[in-house]
């Protein structure tokens, strides 16, 4: 099959491939929302607490930054001992690599608050609780977010890895595709990706702006 | 109600753990209800501390604060600070809030219904001649100065009995700085709120205070007086030496050109034969006269030209370079004074009716006989 005729057979793709497509690039969809909505639940609690308490980032960095660190498909296969080729697997590599970029982007945006803001908030009357949410989440946002539009990039491109288990979403065609020659499957798998990818994350830099008003061109012009 | 609203007793404030010196140390002083007290002395004499420890920023190591009577100590810290107005140097207006969020923001607290906080809001911008406009911007697009008078606007939202201001004019340049000093001024006249206020320039403490209190080092009261008092008879040399030169000037900057006695001066009616209006300026050792018809004050005439001519009406009277009004300060009339052309003398009117005048001799007995 590979060799010959063009890179992507467009017939394929809008015919035999189709039905699949749609359900893998759902399935694509499923398991990066699911991913980086599980690993920002669980960052949001340690990223607040090591902002409050100074001695609690460095062991939190360091056991996510290992975490990060470990080969994708080590752990993955790993895995795979105790939980087997199930989506649970799946979910729990990716969501271990967005933990470090998520806690960072927290803890950083919340330092970044000013601090004259946070004594005025807390001279009129703010509890920790009020300045929390109303002062320093809100000021926190454009960083958080950039830390989330990461994470979000990132847990697309790993999902591919992820067709090792038979998960994977588009990553499965580029897997099949690999062993089948067959340069179709690979580069609309590869491509409907990275289209993916790059939609989210202009759909997430729309959002923050959307998000933070404070933050646009007239705002910041008159500075 | 007692008259005393805040009172500091044998308040002392340690930061370090292990008995180093204290920031303050068993500091004792009252506030009357509706005076601005301005705590002033060099960096280190901790008057911000002092400050802080009133709204519980900070907490004091001993001693007892009461505020209204309440031992603040035992009260809610958060419940506490929304009672207080409070103003930092850098305003810190909250960025991501437009303006009128920003003033709105103690009365949320609080619980106010909107229509109180819109019908305050109005009130407000009325009171600092604030720009309608800018209340749907953010803080950023705002100048200092319009910061300045947002944020001092926002503490005194809820109309709190008591206010803490900490340099609150210090961030502007010091033309904007002048301006909202005497807005200021002139909305504590109305609103007579119980005000600390931090500074280390003791021209603005001067000019701001009802009282002024002198720290030293460890928050030791060096002297705690009325400005007038505190320039007439400073306590010890640190106070004179934190005042400064020019003390003289800088009481005749407290006192208004209504409150000394003016002169009748050298007058003269159009009317007035060239012989009496000689004699009468010869009477008070004057080469001049000023020309008053009925109250009204034309110019002055001086005593070469009134030789030639038989009455007064003769000679065109020439306008004063100089006026001060009763509302101006003696340092500012003392300015005049010395810039004129027209002599020693500043004729003092209140739009042109001729009220006296004063001379460098008059004002400079005010500073001596002061002392």
């Amino acid at each position: 099959m590979g060799g010959s005729g063009p890179i992507i057979d467009w017939e394929r793709v809008f015919g035999t491939l189709r039905p699949e497509l749609i359900s893998r690039f759902f399935e694509h969809v499923q398991l990066t929302v699911l991913a980086v909505l599980i690993g920002f639940l669980i960052s949001f609690p340690l990223a607040i607490w090591a902002h409050r308490h100074r001695k609690a980032y460095g062991p939190i960095t360091a056991v996510t930054g290992l975490l990060y660190t470990i080969p994708s498909l080590a752990l993955l296969v790993l895995l795979t001992q105790f939980f087997g080729l199930s989506m649970t697997t799946a979910l729990i590599v990716l969501t271990s690599y967005t933990l470090l970029i998520l806690i960072r982007g927290i803890v950083s945006g919340l330092s970044g608050v000013p601090a004259d803001a946070k004594e005025a908030a807390q001279g009129m009357g703010y509890s920790d609780s009020q300045m929390l949410w109303r002062v320093e989440l809100p000021l926190a946002l454009p960083v958080i977010m950039a830390g989330l539009r990461i994470a979000t990039v990132t847990t697309i491109g790993l999902v591919t890895v992820t067709a090792f288990i038979g998960r994977g979403g588009l990553g499965i065609f580029i897997l099949r595709g690999f062993n089948q020659f067959d340069s179709t499957q690979v580069m609309i798998g590869g491509l409907l990706s990275l289209i993916l990818a790059v939609v989210v994350d202009v759909a997430l830099v729309l959002a923050e702006r959307a998000a933070t008003p404070w933050t646009s061109k007239r705002a910041r012009a008159a500075t | 109600m007692s008259d005393v609203a805040i009172s500091l007793k044998n308040v002392s404030k340690s930061f370090s753990q292990n008995g180093g010196p204290a920031a303050v140390d068993d500091l004792s002083l009252e506030m009357k209800r509706g005076e601005t007290v301005v705590l002033v002395g060099p960096s280190g004499c901790g008057k911000t501390t002092t400050m802080k420890m009133i709204n519980r920023l900070v907490e004091p190591s001993s001693g007892t604060i009461e505020v209204d009577g309440t031992d603040i100590l035992k009260q809610n810290p958060v419940e506490l600070r929304r009672n207080i107005g409070y103003v930092i140097q850098s305003i810190g207006l909250l960025p991501h809030r437009s303006i009128r969020d920003n003033i709105s923001t103690v009365p949320k607290l609080v619980g106010w219904k909107e229509g109180r906080i819109k019908q305050r809001i109005d009130e407000l911008v009325e009171i600092f001649e604030l720009d309608r406009e800018l209340l749907d911007r953010y803080p950023a697009e705002l100048s200092g100065g319009q910061r300045q008078r947002v944020g001092v606007a926002r503490a005194l939202a809820v109309d709190p009995p008591v206010m803490l201001m900490d340099e609150p004019f210090g961030a502007v340049d010091p033309i904007v700085r002048e301006r909202l000093q005497d807005q200021f001024l002139h909305i504590q006249q109305e609103l007579r709120k119980t005000i600390v206020f931090v500074t280390h320039d003791i021209d603005e403490a001067i000019k701001m205070a009802d009282r002024i209190a002198i720290l030293n080092k460890g928050g030791v009261v060096e002297q705690y007086a009325s400005p007038e008092e505190i320039l007439r008879e400073p306590a010890n040399n640190f106070v004179k030496q934190f005042v400064g030169v020019e003390r003289g000037l800088k009481r005749l900057a407290l006192t208004k050109v209504a409150d000394v006695e003016i002169e009748d001066g050298p007058v003269v009616t159009s009317d007035t034969s060239s012989q009496d209006a000689l004699r009468t300026m010869e009477r008070l050792d004057f080469q001049w006269a000023a020309v008053v018809d009925e109250g009204e004050l034309k110019g002055w005439v001086d005593a070469t030209n009134i030789k030639r001519v038989k009455t007064v009406s003769e000679v065109a009277p020439r306008p004063f370079s100089a006026y001060v009004t009763g509302e101006s300060t003696l340092r500012e009339a003392l300015d005049a004074i010395v810039t004129s052309r027209t002599h020693v003398a500043v004729v003092a009117v209140e739009g042109q009716r001729y009220k006296g005048i004063l001379t460098l001799g008059r004002i400079s007995r005010e500073i001596v006989d002061g002392r």
